[in-house]
């Protein structure tokens, strides 16, 4: 319809009776990557499953209580989310092929993702200096495995967001970059619905254990 | 707003994406605000945060990620529901069964 996946091999991976569909961001790679972020989902699943099954077994060691400072999880949580908004900003910017506004926002985003990195790791570095690291018992392993995983895909955000942002100063919003652009877009705000349950499941409800 | 590729669709898309950002906001200050300040009795709160976070993963989905019955087809919306259950089956199925393993076989009070 609007011509938006034009460069792509015409294969059809929707019912025939629902073509007309266009909207500008869809084509074979959104549902791909939608897949992707799905199975993505079930690792986290499983990870919020682990979590789930030994959050009370502390081991002797700290409690939830003890060790989590909400106040620092109510900044990350607010950058994250502030992140996520910023990278909604870029978008029509993206979609009308205004590339300054759109790189803009993008590293507004990127700043935004590194500082909820940095005060994620600050938090590790100061759990694990208390002698609550990932050792101390089966509650902070999968503190540390589910936190720790999210944390990891942050940072991979912010390699690929740094990519895009040099490959859009190299060739401009051609097509293929504002494919990618919508993928990284996706892969952030899913980012930030897994920490909706991180922040929930672990730490509002470790505090009221 | 952007308009030169799909108007209508870039229209009600930024609406809802203005809608849900303001939704968003409240859905994580008010969870944090009930816990740390605890105004409530806990059972009322640890229903109350896992209402907001249903609501708002749910929120975040539709005007973030612009899920829909339309989008590719129905097929996004199939996955996603394959996938909430799947979670739902693994998350609750696994905590389930391990808190009744629990109860039920370790007397040690490990």
């Amino acid at each position: 319809m609007s011509g938006a996946t034009s460069d792509e091999t015409p294969i059809v991976w929707h019912v025939s009776e629902d073509e007309d569909h266009g909207a500008g961001h869809s084509g074979p790679t959104a549902l791909g990557f939608w897949i992707y972020l799905m199975s993505d989902a079930l690792i986290f699943a499983s990870l919020f499953a682990m979590y789930g099954v030994v959050s009370t077994s502390y081991a002797g060691g700290p409690v939830p209580s003890e060790i989590f400072d909400l106040k620092l999880v109510a900044i990350n949580t607010a950058l994250l989310l502030a992140s996520s908004i910023t990278f909604g900003e870029a978008m029509p910017h993206m979609e009308a092929g205004r590339v300054g506004p759109m790189r803009a926002w993008l590293v507004a985003t990127g700043l935004l993702g590194a500082a909820f990195l940095g005060v994620e790791l600050y938090e590790f570095h100061h759990l694990i200096n208390e002698g609550a690291g990932p050792q101390r018992s089966a509650f902070l392993s999968a503190f540390f495995a589910l936190v720790g995983t999210h944390g990891a895909h942050v940072f991979f955000g912010l390699i690929w967001m740094v990519v895009l942002l040099v490959q859009t100063m190299q060739h401009g919003l051609i097509e293929p970059m504002k494919r990618r652009v919508m993928c990284l877009s996706m892969f952030w705000h899913f980012l930030d619905i897994i920490w909706i349950g991180v922040f929930t499941f672990v730490y509002l409800l470790g505090v009221l254990r | 707003m952007n308009a030169a590729q799909d108007p209508e669709h870039a229209h009600t898309g930024r609406r809802g994406y203005r809608i849900g950002t303001l939704l968003a906001i409240v859905l994580t200050i008010l969870p944090f605000w009930l816990v740390m300040d605890g105004v409530l009795d806990r059972t009322t709160t640890v229903v109350l945060i896992f209402a907001m976070a249903l609501v708002q993963i749910v929120v975040h989905v539709v005007c973030f990620l612009h899920l829909d019955t339309r989008a590719e087809g129905g097929w996004s919306l199939l996955a996603f529901l394959f996938t909430a259950v799947i979670a739902v089956l693994t998350i609750g199925g696994s905590i389930w069964i391990m808190y009744h393993l629990n109860t039920n076989m370790m007397p040690m009070g490990g």
